[in-house]
């Protein structure tokens, strides 16, 4: 068959896989919903939940699609949303694509799609192999000591949260364009902070559950006149 | 003691679902490549490959720091899925770690559990949806997509994320949250100094997320130790709940009131 980065059996390849990875998805959310019922959670926490996530998820996405539109002028369509869409993260996928140039040839075209795939060996496997192992040693924890058991988990978000605070600083010394970031963080920190007391002056509860997914909009939003100012 | 056996055999199928899901998931999506030989007739260009080969290598150093860092922080279910679907740091873990605060659930407990679960399915679903509409309408929406005026709003997801999500724990966790951040802090701007760029920002996230894991359970440690969180639970006497809930700052508060975040 005549190489073409675009080509239909591509997508259709492509579409099966997406399929079966959402198939997963909704096996997982529906067996954790009767879970949630089963064990007398609210069903309205439940449902709740789906709400949250599915609005906090978009504003993401349609970065992630940025992503796909970004790389399908090299790599075609077909790659680029099947990298973006499983076990992929924008940053790897970009410096993965970048071993050829400009892609001309199938030869070219699986060797990419190859490095891109094979980057992801360790995330795909070692999660099934130790898992369990990671899970039990948690649970060990918690019943040796529950009040370190609490804080443990706690020290675990703000590592990842304070490593991701120092990254938004971590264009500051490339002159005012890298403090972008930095005012978009404080904007979001900010907006936040205001939700925080707009619930507290109002009791409108539905603030809480909107609080990030505005926080991140807003925030994405001032970056326009930021860099208009800065960049 | 029924009860605690059903407990332990729906943790122990969610384990051999979450591997048996993972497995296949791993299966088609490393037939692309092979696939894609097969149907253009082509061979593998090993120079390329080889050229991949110290991307690669770093990459799955990235995957075995990401394994041990997030597993703990998305429960059993949540972590076979969120590994497939990937966009973790970006996406998933902030979802999930939003839904769980939102929910007032206690992390580590089974509510936390099944939470963080369909967060990560719902996000799922949801991305896979927004990249099908993209895909299909992308004539329409490249233009929109690549406009040079919303560029910087889609360069600043994780700045924007962030933001919201750090008033929301560094208020209520301050003690524990104090000492990373400062060195974080410290870290990156040296870092960006003595580069003059943010080049260097992106290749050390990955090595700092797990830096920055490990200097906060170390540094909690010490504090706990010292009775500086409050009551300690390995005491005789010791209350069970922890601490750090009396310090609620300002940030939107969870479902079930004072149980929320930790």
């Amino acid at each position: 068959m005549e190489f073409d980065m675009n080509s239909a059996i591509l997508f259709v390849i492509v579409g099966i896989i997406i399929a079966v990875i959402t198939a997963q998805a909704v096996f997982f959310l529906v067996r954790s919903y009767r879970r949630g019922v089963k064990i007398g959670m609210d069903k309205r926490v439940l449902n709740k939940t789906i709400a949250r996530s599915a609005v906090f998820t978009i504003a993401p996405a349609v970065s992630i699609l940025v992503g796909i539109v970004a790389l399908s002028q090299k790599l075609g369509l077909p790659l680029p949303w099947l990298r973006l869409s499983v076990i992929g993260s924008l940053s790897y996928e970009i410096v993965a694509a970048g071993v050829v140039e400009v892609v001309e040839n199938a030869s070219q075209y699986v060797s990419v799609a190859l490095v891109m795939t094979a980057g992801m060996l360790v995330s795909m496997f070692l999660p099934l192999i130790l898992g369990k192992k990671i899970h039990r040693g948690m649970v060990k924890i918690n019943q040796k000591d529950k009040v370190w058991g609490g804080h443990f988990m706690t020290a675990l978000f703000m590592g990842m949260i304070s490593a991701f605070l120092g990254y938004v600083f971590g264009g500051v010394g490339s002159g005012s364009a890298g403090w972008i970031p930095v005012l978009v963080f404080f904007v979001s920190a900010i907006v936040m902070a205001l939700c925080g007391l707009l619930l507290k002056k109002t009791g409108w509860k539905w603030i809480n559950d909107y609080a990030l997914p505005i926080c991140i909009v807003i925030g994405m939003a001032s970056a326009i006149p930021f860099n208009m100012w800065l960049g | 003691m029924k009860r605690q056996a059903k407990m332990r055999s729906f943790d122990d199928r969610t384990h051999l679902y979450g591997r048996i899901w993972g497995l296949v998931a791993a299966a088609l999506i490393l037939s692309y490549p092979f696939l894609s030989m097969a149907i253009f007739g082509a061979s593998i260009d090993w120079k390329i490959v080889g050229t991949g080969l110290g991307i690669m290598a770093m990459y799955w150093v990235v995957g075995a720091v990401e394994t041990f860092t997030y597993t703990p922080m998305l429960g059993s279910g949540g972590t076979y899925l969120g590994f497939v679907t990937g966009n973790l740091s970006n996406l998933k873990v902030p979802c999930a770690l939003n839904c769980m605060e939102q929910a007032g659930v206690k992390s580590g407990t089974e509510e936390a559990e099944v939470i963080s679960t369909m967060s990560i399915a719902v996000s799922s679903i949801v991305t896979m949806l927004v990249l099908v509409l993209g895909v299909i309408f992308i004539s329409f929406l490249t233009p929109v997509l690549e406009n040079e005026t919303l560029a910087p709003a889609f360069d600043n997801v994780l700045p924007a994320l962030f933001g919201g999500m750090a008033v929301v724990y560094i208020s209520k966790n301050w003690k524990i949250a104090v000492m990373p951040c400062v060195l974080m802090l410290l870290v990156f701007i040296i870092s960006s100094y003595i580069t003059g760029g943010s080049d260097l920002a992106s290749t050390l996230i990955g090595v700092m997320v797990p830096v920055g894991v490990l200097f906060t359970i170390g540094s909690a440690r010490v504090m706990y130790k010292k009775g500086w969180l409050g009551e300690r639970g390995d005491l005789p006497n010791a209350e069970t709940a922890p601490e750090g809930k009396a310090e609620n700052g300002d940030a939107p508060q969870g479902e079930n009131g004072e149980n929320k975040g930790e």
